[in-house]
């Protein structure tokens, strides 16, 4: 399945009915250097637009918001101790969490590639 | 750090070089400023403590007091400072602040004197962006009929700052490298007039340069052709300041706060101690005799998540014992650090103390200031 942004410049990719969120090259290069990232619990219930982790860059701190509704099942732990992988690989290996989904077809109410290009280019 | 929404943003004689750069901008009192360049803050950051950093700080007030003579100028400016401004010699600067009634920080500013006969009776005045119009309304409120302000709009202010900031400086301009720490003067830079002091923000060695708005960006280019320079947006301002233990107005103090409180008092003189003639002179003799309500104090914390500006500070048992008014990563620790009040009682270095970050509460200690060692050039017999 292709990769699914949100309008807050996440990305998720779904395999079988578990997510991976992460945060979009965009949302890397507006934080900037990236200095801690509080991921939620493993086992966590959350409802989309819930806060579902904290990135802390130089100047301030941001939230991420839960993209779709489900239970986090896992956290990436690599960003407790190299925060700064967020703004090397945001979409790879800086990936911040795992979703199983509540209900697989809210995906499609999110962007796809295109779509959010063409959101990124109106900001 | 007040985001003027009110009327277009201003812009700076170095505007249009920094977006050559590449730098992101934002609005900062009043004007758009360059907050970071495609470096990013950590690296303008470490570049500044390692080699030398150019700041743009043009949007900063730059203003003459002009009067008859040194004496009649210095006493004017101190109704409203509580600094011995009169003992100022030619070639030197001070920092001082600007009071209420209350004894309360208007502003905080550098106040200089320039050599040479000809300059007999003028102070040269920097004050924060933010802070401009309010200052010229009470300076120009207090002043006697024979003493004028006049703000200098057409001048920018860049500053050079770094270990490397006076090899730099000295091919451009010679006279630069036999300045002390917190001396000014005039000079040439490749043959453009200057007003010069060796003081800066960071904690670094460095100079503050005013230079007429039109040769702002030759002598920007100049410094910039060098390759132990590197341009620095207000980002690494930011944390280099914290990490000297320095202070940001309309954060780490206000008009509420004194500067007893605000532990900078080092601002106030004998002489004027004595005399007690300064705004707000009678709570601020009685907090420097009896001790304050609260006082500014650095915190460092045990974890990696930084606490910022307005998180609470607790005491060990949980009660609220103050607030933090700047806090972040410093980039030369690697680790987060801040600043804050907090009751006296709860004051002394290492201090146990909690941060209450979203909700929970963090680990953290009362510090030493500042966080990273300074390195202002002092000179041997100066």
């Amino acid at each position: 399945m292709s990769t699914r942004y949100t309008e807050d410049h996440e990305w998720i990719t779904v395999e079988g009915d578990v997510a991976t969120v992460g945060i979009t090259d965009y949302a890397q290069q507006q934080l900037g250097d990236v200095v801690f990232v509080e991921l939620p619990e493993v086992g966590r219930k959350v409802s989309k637009g819930d806060e579902a982790a904290v990135v802390e860059s130089v100047k301030a701190a941001s939230e991420v918001y839960a993209p779709l509704d489900g239970e986090i099942v896992e956290a990436n732990g690599v960003l407790a101790d190299e925060p700064g992988k967020v703004n090397e690989d945001p979409e790879g290996a800086a990936w911040f969490v795992k979703i199983r989904l509540a209900d697989i077809s809210q995906i499609d109410s999110l962007m796809d590639e295109a779509a959010y290009k063409a959101f990124v280019e109106g900001i | 750090m007040a985001d003027h929404a009110d009327g277009p943003l201003l812009s700076t004689p170095l505007t249009d070089l920094h977006r050559e750069l590449g730098a992101r901008l934002v609005p900062f009192a009043g004007y758009e400023m360059p907050v970071q360049y495609p470096a990013g803050i950590i690296a303008e950051h470490s570049h500044t403590r390692e080699k030398a950093g150019l700041f743009d700080v043009s949007h900063m007030g730059q203003a003459w007091l002009i009067g008859p003579d040194h004496e009649t100028t210095a006493r004017a400016l101190e109704a409203m400072v509580p600094s011995d401004v009169a003992v100022l010699k030619p070639g030197r600067q001070r920092y001082t602040v600007l009071l209420n009634a209350e004894g309360g920080i208007v502003d905080d500013l550098m106040v200089s004197r320039p050599q040479g006969a000809e300059n007999d009776g003028r102070l040269f005045l920097v004050v924060n962006a933010s802070r401009k119009a309010v200052d010229y309304e009470l300076i120009k409120a207090n002043l006697p009929d024979n003493v004028k302000l006049e703000p200098v709009e057409d001048r920018a202010l860049i500053a050079l700052q770094g270990p490397m900031a006076a090899e730099v400086m000295a091919a451009h301009a010679p006279a630069a490298a036999d300045m002390a720490f917190m001396g000014v003067a005039e000079m040439e830079f490749d043959g453009i007039a200057v007003y010069v002091s060796r003081s800066g923000y960071t904690g670094e060695d460095g100079y503050e340069i005013s230079v007429p708005a039109g040769a702002a960006e030759p002598l920007a280019r100049a410094l910039l052709a060098d390759e132990r320079v590197a341009p620095i947006g207000l980002g690494a301002r930011d944390s280099l300041r914290l990490e000297a233990g320095l202070c940001l107005y309309g954060h780490d103090l206000d008009e509420t706060t004194s500067p007893v409180e605000g532990a900078i008092t080092f601002v106030l003189q004998k002489r004027r101690k004595d005399e007690a003639d300064f705004p707000g002179a009678a709570r601020i003799l009685s907090e420097l005799a009896e001790g304050p309500s609260r006082v500014r104090v650095g915190l460092t914390l045990a974890g990696r998540a930084p606490a910022r500006e307005g998180a609470e500070i607790r005491a060990a048992d949980g009660s609220v014992i103050g607030v933090l008014t700047s806090g972040g990563f410093a980039p030369t620790l690697g680790a987060p650090i801040a600043m804050g009040y907090v009751d006296p009682a709860h004051a002394g270095v290492g201090t146990p103390v909690k941060l209450v970050v979203r909700g929970r509460e963090l680990e953290a200690s009362i510090a030493d200031m500042p966080f990273v060692p300074q390195r202002y050039h002092r000179k041997p017999s100066a």
